[in-house]
Formats: C-alpha cells, sequence, structure tokens
C-alpha cells in the first residue's frame, strides 16, 4: 500500500460514487424542465403533479450529486499535485470555466426554483428549470473536454517542465472529448429514461396514480429509445477513435494479445496477464474486432504483446467492463423497442413494467463500466503518453491519504443508505393527490 | 498593471466573495443550535439561506478552479501541503449540504437531530478552519522548494492561527445574524440582533489583537509601510466594522449585513494586500515562496480565463442579485408550508 495505490481508490471510489448520482440529475432536468414546459403551455395539473415528483427525486439526486463533486475538484490538488502542477494550465482552466460558466448557474438557479414556485410565473419558472437542465448538462460538457484531455492531450507544448496551453481551439475541439460527450451525455438521458420507466412501472403495476405514470411512463419509453439508439452509434464511433489514439486500451477491452490483421472478437475469454495469455477462450469470430475497431475486416489490431509491459492497462477489468457495458447497451435497445410496441396497453403487460422496474440499476452499471473501460484503460498513464499515473501524486504519507480513504469510505457509503431510503420512500409516497 | 499581478487580486477577490456569501450561511449554522429555540426558528433559518447557499458555495468552487487555472503550482502546494485540514473541511461541507437538504425529509425528532448536529459540524468547521488555514498562510507554510511539507497538521493551530479561526468564526457569525435579522420577524429576529450586537463586542477586541499579532507573527504590513496609501484599506474596514453596530441598534439590518459583509471583503484583503506578490508564502525560506510571478500558468491561459471571467463573473454576480433581490423578504409561514420548503 502506497500513497499511489490508495489515492488512486480514493479518487476511483469518490468519481464512482459522483457518478451514481450526475448522471441522473443531468437526464432527470431536461425531462422535469419538458414535463413542466407542458404544464405552463397547457395548465394541465398532470404535468403539474408529474413536475413535483420528479422533482423530488431530482433534488434528492441534486444534493448527493453536488455535494460529491466538491471533493473531487480538490482531490487534484490534495493527492494529484504532481499532476496538477504539471498539467494546470491547461486542465485547470477547464475546471475553471466550468465552475464559472456553468455550475454557478446550475446552482443559483436551482434555489430558485425550489423556492421560487410563488414567487415567478409558471412559464418564468420552467424557463428556470431549463437553465438547470442547460446548465448541469453545459458542466458535463466541460468535465468531458477535461477528462479528453487526460485520454488524449492536444494542444499544449512542453516548456520548462511543464505543459503549457498552445491552442485553446484545438484544447475544446478534440475529438476525443467530443466523442465523450456525444456518448455520456445521451447515456445520462437514457439512465433517467429508464429510471423514469422503473419508478412508472412500480406504480402502473399496482394500477395507482395512472393518469401521471402512463405518461411517465411513455415520455421516459420514447426518450429511452432514441437515446439507446443513440449511445449505441456514438458508442462505435467512440471506439473506432480509441482503436486509432489508444491500441493499449482497445487491446485490453478484447484482451487480444497478438498483433494480426483479421483480428477475431472473442465471445468469452479469461485474460491471465501475468501469463499474457487468455486462460480460456471460447468463439473466436475472425475479423469482427478489426472491422468494429476500424470499420475494415482486414485492418491490422495491434496486440498487448507488442505493447511495452509497463504501458499496458489492468485487462481484467477493462475487458469485462467493455462487455458488461455493450451487452448492457443492446439490451437496452431491445427493451425499449419491444416497449414501443406495447406503449398502448402497459398495464396489460406486467411482466414487462417488472422487467423494466428490475432494469433500473442496469444503466447505471453500463455507466460505471464504461468509465472503468475508459479509466482503467488509460493506465499507466494519467494523462496518456504523457504522464504516468505514479508520477502525479502528491508528496503525502500513505497514513493521511488511509486516513481519508476511510473517512470517503464510511461517509459515502452512509450517504448512499439515506440517499436510497429517501429516494424508495418519495417514490413509494408517489405524487400528489389529483385535486 | 501585469497580467500576473491583475490575477492575484482577481484570486484574492474570488476568495473574499466566497467569504462574504457563504460566510452568513456558515454563521447561520453555526448559532443554529443555540439560537434555533424551536423547529420553527429553526426551520426559518434553514429557509432563510435556503434559494441562497448552494449558489454561494459556488464561489469555493471557483476561487478553487481559479486557484488551480491560473496558479497551478500554488494550487497544488496548498493543497497537498494542507491536506488534513482541507480534507476535514470538505467532509464538513458534505454533511452540511446534505443535512440542509435531508432535514426536513422525515418529520421524527431522532432525524431531525442527527442533521442538526451535522449542520452545527459543516458550518463551525469550515468556518474556523478557513480562518486557521488563511492565518497560517499569512504566516508562511513550512514547506521546501519541492513543495515537501516539513511541518505537522496539530502545528497548524498555533496561537496566530487560532486566533485566524476565531476572528473568521465571529466574523461570520455577526454576518449570519445581521442576514437572519433580515430574514426574520418578530422574537426570532429579536434575538438575530441581540447575538449580531454581542457576538459583535467579542469581535472588535479579537479585531485589533489579530492586526497586532500580524504585526509580529507575520510580515502582512510590510507592504503597507511601503505605500502608506494602502492604510485606506484598512480605515475603511474599520469604518466597516464600527458601522455595523450603528446599523443593528438602528434596526436598518439590510445596511448591518451590507457592512457586514463589506468587513469581510476587507479583511480578507487586509491578508491579500499584505500578502502581495505572494500567495503561498514558505517559512522555511524565502526563495521558496510562491507568488503570482513564479507560480502562475502560461500568458496565453491567463488571458483566455481573464476573457471568460471578466465575460462571466458579472454575468453570475447579475444573476445572483436577482436571486437575492426575489428572496429579501422574510421568512413567512406560508413558506415553511411550502412542500418544498426545508
Amino acid at each position: 500500500m502506497d500513497p499511489v495505490f490508495l489515492s488512486r481508490l480514493q479518487f476511483a471510489a469518490a468519481t464512482m460514487f459522483h457518478f451514481l448520482f450526475v448522471p441522473l440529475t443531468l437526464g432527470l432536468s431536461v425531462l422535469i424542465a419538458y414535463m413542466e414546459t407542458k404544464y405552463a403551455r397547457t395548465g394541465d395539473k398532470t404535468y403539474l403533479r408529474m413536475t413535483k415528483f420528479w422533482g423530488k427525486l431530482f433534488l434528492i439526486n441534486f444534493a448527493l450529486g453536488v455535494v460529491t463533486g466538491i471533493t473531487l475538484e480538490f482531490q487534484f490538488g490534495t493527492n494529484w499535485s504532481r499532476y496538477s502542477a504539471y498539467v494546470g494550465d491547461i486542465f485547470g482552466s477547464l475546471l475553471a470555466i466550468e465552475a464559472s460558466v456553468a455550475f454557478f448557474l446550475e446552482s443559483t438557479f436551482i434555489g430558485i426554483w425550489i423556492f421560487g414556485w410563488k414567487k415567478l410565473s409558471a412559464k418564468a419558472h420552467a424557463g428556470v428549470m431549463w437553465l438547470v437542465a442547460l446548465a448541469g448538462n453545459l458542466s458535463a460538457v466541460w468535465i468531458l473536454m477535461a477528462n479528453g484531455f487526460m485520454q488524449n492531450p492536444v494542444g499544449y507544448v512542453i516548456k520548462d517542465g511543464r505543459a503549457e496551453l498552445e491552442s485553446f481551439m484545438a484544447l475544446i475541439t478534440n475529438k476525443h472529448g467530443l466523442l465523450e460527450i456525444i456518448h455520456v451525455v445521451p447515456a445520462s438521458l437514457l439512465l433517467a429514461s429508464f429510471f423514469i420507466m422503473g419508478v412508472s412501472a412500480w406504480h402502473l403495476l399496482r394500477k395507482q396514480h395512472l393518469p401521471v405514470f402512463e405518461r411517465s411512463f411513455r415520455i421516459g419509453l420514447v426518450v429511452g429509445l432514441v437515446m439507446a439508439l443513440f449511445t449505441a452509434f456514438t458508442g462505435d464511433l467512440h471506439g473506432i477513435n480509441v482503436s486509432k489514439t489508444q491500441p493499449a486500451k482497445l487491446a485490453a477491452m478484447e484482451s487480444h494479445w497478438e498483433t494480426q490483421t483479421r483480428a477475431p472478437l472473442v465471445l468469452f475469454a479469461i485474460p491471465d496477464q501475468e501469463n499474457e495469455k487468455n486462460l480460456i477462450e471460447i468463439g473466436a469470430i475472425p475479423g469482427i474486432l478489426s472491422f468494429l475497431g476500424f470499420h475494415d475486416f482486414n485492418a491490422k489490431v495491434t496486440g498487448l504483446l507488442d505493447i511495452p509491459k509497463d504501458e499496458r492497462p489492468p485487462v481484467l477489468p477493462t475487458f469485462v467492463g467493455f462487455r458488461t457495458m455493450v451487452g448492457l447497451g443492446t439490451l437496452f435497445i431491445l427493451l425499449t423497442i419491444y416497449g414501443w410496441f406495447k406503449r398502448n396497453n402497459l398495464t396489460e403487460n406486467p411482466t414487462y413494467l417488472k422487467i423494466m422496474l428490475f432494469a433500473i440499476p442496469l444503466p447505471y452499471i453500463a455507466m460505471e463500466m464504461g468509465w472503468i473501460v475508459s479509466e482503467v484503460g488509460r493506465q499507466p498513464w494519467i494523462v496518456y503518453g504523457l504522464m504516468r499515473t505514479a508520477e502525479a501524486v502528491s508528496p503525502i504519507s500513505t497514513t493521511q491519504v488511509f486516513i481519508s480513504l476511510t473517512g470517503f469510505i464510511l461517509v459515502y457509503g452512509l450517504l448512499g443508505l439515506v440517499g436510497f431510503y429517501l429516494m424508495a420512500k418519495t417514490v413509494k409516497q408517489g405524487p400528489e393527490a389529483a385535486n | 498593471m501585469e497580467l500576473q499581478a491583475i490575477w492575484f487580486f482577481l484570486w484574492g477577490l474570488l476568495w473574499a466573495v466566497f467569504f462574504m456569501t457563504d460566510g452568513f450561511d456558515f454563521g447561520i449554522g453555526t448559532i443554529y443550535p443555540f439560537a434555533g429555540k424551536t423547529d420553527t426558528d429553526k426551520r426559518t433559518m434553514l429557509n432563510a439561506m435556503g434559494p441562497l447557499w448552494d449558489g454561494n458555495e459556488v464561489w469555493l468552487i471557483t476561487a478553487g478552479g481559479v486557484t488551480f487555472a491560473a496558479f497551478p503550482l500554488v494550487y497544488a502546494t496548498m493543497f497537498s501541503t494542507l491536506y488534513t485540514p482541507l480534507m476535514l473541511i470538505l467532509f464538513a461541507l458534505i454533511f452540511r449540504g446534505v443535512a440542509i437538504h435531508f432535514r426536513g425529509k422525515i418529520d421524527t425528532p431522532a432525524w431531525k437531530r442527527v442533521w442538526d448536529f451535522l449542520i452545527f459540524i459543516g458550518s463551525f468547521v469550515p468556518a474556523l478552519l478557513f480562518g486557521v488555514a488563511f492565518a497560517n498562510i499569512f504566516q508562511g507554510i513550512p514547506f521546501d522548494g519541492q513543495g515537501f511539507y516539513h511541518g505537522n497538521t496539530l502545528k497548524l493551530l498555533n496561537p496566530y492561527g487560532l486566533l485566524g479561526g476565531v476572528l473568521f468564526v465571529l466574523l461570520f457569525i455577526v454576518h449570519g445574524a445581521n442576514w437572519m435579522a433580515v430574514k426574520s420577524t418578530g422574537k426570532l429576529q429579536a434575538r438575530m440582533a441581540a447575538i449580531s450586537q454581542k457576538t459583535w463586542l467579542a469581535l472588535v477586541p479579537v479585531a485589533v489583537v489579530f492586526l497586532l499579532a500580524s504585526y509580529f507573527a507575520t510580515d502582512l504590513w510590510a507592504n503597507y509601510f511601503r505605500y502608506p496609501v494602502l492604510f485606506i484599506v484598512t480605515l475603511v474596514n474599520v469604518a466597516a466594522l464600527l458601522s455595523i453596530r450603528y446599523f443593528v441598534a438602528n434596526k436598518t439590518y439590510f445596511k448591518a449585513w451590507f457592512a457586514s459583509a463589506a468587513t469581510i471583503v476587507l479583511c480578507t484583503f487586509f491578508g491579500i494586500i499584505g500578502l502581495f506578490p505572494a500567495l503561498f508564502p514558505s517559512s522555511l525560506h524565502p526563495d521558496w515562496h510562491l507568488t503570482a510571478f513564479n507560480a502562475s500558468s502560461s500568458p496565453l491561459t491567463l488571458k483566455i480565463m481573464l476573457g471568460v471571467v471578466v465575460v462571466f463573473i458579472p454575468i453570475v454576480i447579475g444573476y445572483q442579485i436577482w436571486a437575492y433581490h426575489l428572496f429579501k423578504d422574510p421568512v413567512t409561514e406560508e413558506d415553511l408550508d411550502m412542500d418544498e420548503a426545508y
């Protein structure tokens, strides 16, 4: 146990926990803004009940997302000070822009939204929610751009022993970052729509509050279907880019050892990193990996054996993470297409509703797995090809990190329980009675 | 003026605005368990800062982000050397944020007691530790040219550091009580005015001792003696501090709050001016001081960030003023009955 390992663990725990709340906040804010706009335009009280009900769940998530986000910003300084000093010129500016352009807007207007029901007109109040939704997603854009730099550093020169900004345009048009944005933002909408469908299914199964939840489910279904298809499409684009810019990550995603043309896709494997091979390999389909990586069945795909041992990412989590994400992504498409055909008589399809209820955690798992692929697959680099994670850590003691890590696990564990309990309670309570 | 010097003052300004805005939230949270006699009192206090504290807290995120962007070396060294106090502050802020949101979600005394305690901890600890941290920065932090820390966390609790902590806590209590006097009526308002006045009586001697102690413990006064015109800042500061009492006695509470806001900004600037050009001085050797000139980002980053800040911060201030204006009236029973109220 050294500060590097513990700091990595701490950062992983803090980001993954943070990311349990952020995607729902991002996606739900847009859907709530839509519902409230419908209310402001039509005066239909069902939309108001929907807005308030989903709004309560949104706020619980928002609170947890914000408090866990603050610790992330500061961990770059506390635990990764060498990294901060080395790339702060570039990375720091993206974080600062996020705070001053997006996060301020979101946090100020969420307060106005919560407390402003009587102080603002219905239309203005709905407008406030649109600002919250816009700002939240704008935050995500800047953060993903910052992550894009870590994945694929551009727009810098090395000067006086650090990376200095050379082109701001190059930085904010970084292809890797843009691809992350068009994958992660729609994935958040996908997650939120599955959340809405799952929670609605629970009430539809009990045949209660039907107007609210039939309508909610249909909104979730339309958005979910579109986003399931769109994330699959952007995921594919992202994969092609990764295979060009981060060959080691691609090889780890597929547990692909030998460099070859017509590289096969292995359906099932157990990677054995130490002995540089797969323990078990079942169902290799020739050419498919070449096709997925480069859209060419004959493309040459670099294997892990041709990558220096100390530049190989941990294979098992990257491999499993990728497979799980893609498998779930496919399932989301199937579930929403099936739902589309049953949309007019949902309550007569209890099995489908039950499946959708139990599907609530699946997009969460898919997203966490996506981040494992992205971040673990980038190792041993903190900035790909430029700085190693081991060189990035602060000169701090193991004890300090050990204590703070324990604190994170305890506090986050308790918060998770409380958050889950409050969400479940709010869901059970249901929307306000119609009058 | 040089770009780096401009950024130095923007950096100071962002911290000052954070202390000014979130300062009254910290103050309210600190007196919350003592001044809130009934559940209605407590809810009035929470709902008085309810619409605003989220936005206020972002000034911290921005101050941190701007430190990262404009002075990466300071960001890296400041937060890694002050690792333990910063972690304590972060955990405290987590508790506060969650507690304010969750306290009203379940209506049992035990549930509320837990969150009440955390609201206090989550407000008092950051108020104290930010004061301790900044007073220690004024003295210099024991780190070397490689960014290695040669102190220990307990040594931060030296007399001058603690004095800074007490000063911050008292300032924030006065500031918070002033805001509560604006946002409440009747008995609660009278109690808040009394708290503001009594705390002010403790604040004044602590502020005087802090200024004197700064002469012995730090180099903060050197810039003032070099450019005596700077004493104007201190004089205005004293005037602002004295006027708080006057406005509270006159029951013009919004003016009192404005005066305490000005006092906090000017107190912060007392230190910022004294530090210049260092942002993070080393107590081990002057060569290792991190200054606006040896720890800044590249000119290009400074220019781009200046553009961003000059355009967007006024917009932020604009809509935050609108939010303050929208929620300037005292918290009423009707407000507390709202479904969304804390």
